[in-house]
């Protein structure tokens, strides 16, 4: 399959290939079925390297404005994309292909948690997952400091929000409420 | 749990999604507060379970929220936990994109990313040692979350190794 130039930013492009809301479902439920431990490395194989819908500059400035945007980062790529290649309906196809087939499997293992979940073989094994899952989510945070300045400013803000929810536990909503407006202003004057 | 509560949880869960900065493990432990601290309708062990579960399955790190909505509200308690997750943020990146995709790199783009960048780290961080809180109940569990940590920054390892690795620890009663 031929690759496009990029075009000029991000609209879509007439030019495109014809890549309609069907594909786009099947192309994001293949994606993300395939996605063991996150589907970004996934989405990158058969979007760039596959069906060579999107360059690797594209790609990578997907990825970084939907890094940027609240929610998963994989969701608002799928948005961005689909909408990209067909507008609204693409969108909802693609983010639909990206969620319907996980949810059918997590209701399935729900209901398998359901029936053999106070199994004490099971609860072992969930112990065991549930440590290895709470060490993940850590070194994905102490990945994400790889990223920031050796400065004050970020790290403060960081240590402000871990001792507010993570050690005294004080409700997210209101911490970021109110620690987000300061960091905002204090990065745009360094920005400036 | 009471029927009446699904708009409240569907909020609640619909403005978390909107602080979720750089992905949906941010905000964690505002969910953990919310369903297990204040409406007590899962024990924190539940939660982390059902955080490992999804994590264990192929798709989006986000689907656990389908576990937590299914253990508390059945079939209606998935649909609106997902939902509530999902429908937020690719609103607000569908807006983001119509107006203003030409140019991401704007000063203000570059002051909101610099500044909620670090919070979200915070955040990341706090969901980790909360989790950790829930799931290592002695020091071989917290030995365990250890080694995950030194081997996720060490190697490139796929998770979900690991998160066998920890089943097959917990079988053989090691934990």
């Amino acid at each position: 399959m031929a690759l496009h130039p990029p075009p000029a930013g991000n609209t879509p492009d007439p030019n495109a290939q014809s890549i309609g809301p069907l594909e786009l479902f099947i192309a994001f439920s293949q994606l993300a079925l395939s996605g063991f431990g996150g589907v970004l490395p996934w989405a990158h194989r058969a979007l760039v390297e596959r069906r060579g819908w999107l360059t690797q500059r594209e790609f990578v400035e997907t990825l970084a404005l939907g890094q940027l945007l609240p929610g998963p980062n994989i969701g608002n790529m799928a948005v961005m994309i689909g909408y990209r290649f067909a507008g609204y309906a693409g969108a909802a196809a693609a983010v639909a292909g990206l969620v319907s087939g996980p949810f059918a499997i997590m209701l399935a293992l729900g209901l398998l948690y359901r029936s053999y979940g106070e199994l004490p073989l099971v609860q072992h094994a969930l112990s065991g997952m549930s440590a290895v899952a709470a060490g993940l989510v850590l070194a994905t945070g102490a990945k994400m400091t790889g990223s920031m300045k050796r400065r004050l400013r970020p790290w403060l803000f960081t240590g402000l929000a871990l001792v507010g929810v993570g050690a005294l536990r004080w409700p997210l909503l209101a911490v970021v409420g109110a620690l987000a407006p300061f960091a905002i202003a204090a990065a745009w004057r360094e920005e400036a | 749990m009471d029927d009446a509560d699904f708009p409240g949880l569907g909020l609640h869960f619909a403005l978390l999604s909107l602080m979720a900065i750089g992905g949906v493990s941010s905000i964690l432990p505002g969910m953990q507060r919310y369903l297990v601290d204040v409406n007590h309708w899962m024990s924190s062990t539940q939660f982390a379970n059902a955080y490992a579960l999804g994590q264990a399955a192929p798709g989006p790190n986000m689907m656990f929220v389908t576990l937590l909505g299914l253990q508390i509200g059945g079939l209606a308690g998935a649909i609106v936990t997902t939902l509530a997750v999902v429908c937020p943020p690719v609103l607000l990146t569908l807006a983001v994109t119509r107006l203003s995709a030409n140019n991401p790199d704007t000063h203000l783009g570059r002051a909101v990313r610099g500044g909620l960048g670090p919070i979200a780290i915070g955040l990341t961080l706090s969901s980790g040692w909360i989790l950790s809180q829930s799931s290592d109940h002695d020091w071989r569990g917290a030995v365990l979350t250890l080694a995950t940590v030194m081997l996720m920054l060490r190697t490139r390892l796929n998770p979900v190794w690991l998160i066998a690795v920890g089943a097959i620890a917990g079988m053989s009663g090691i934990l």
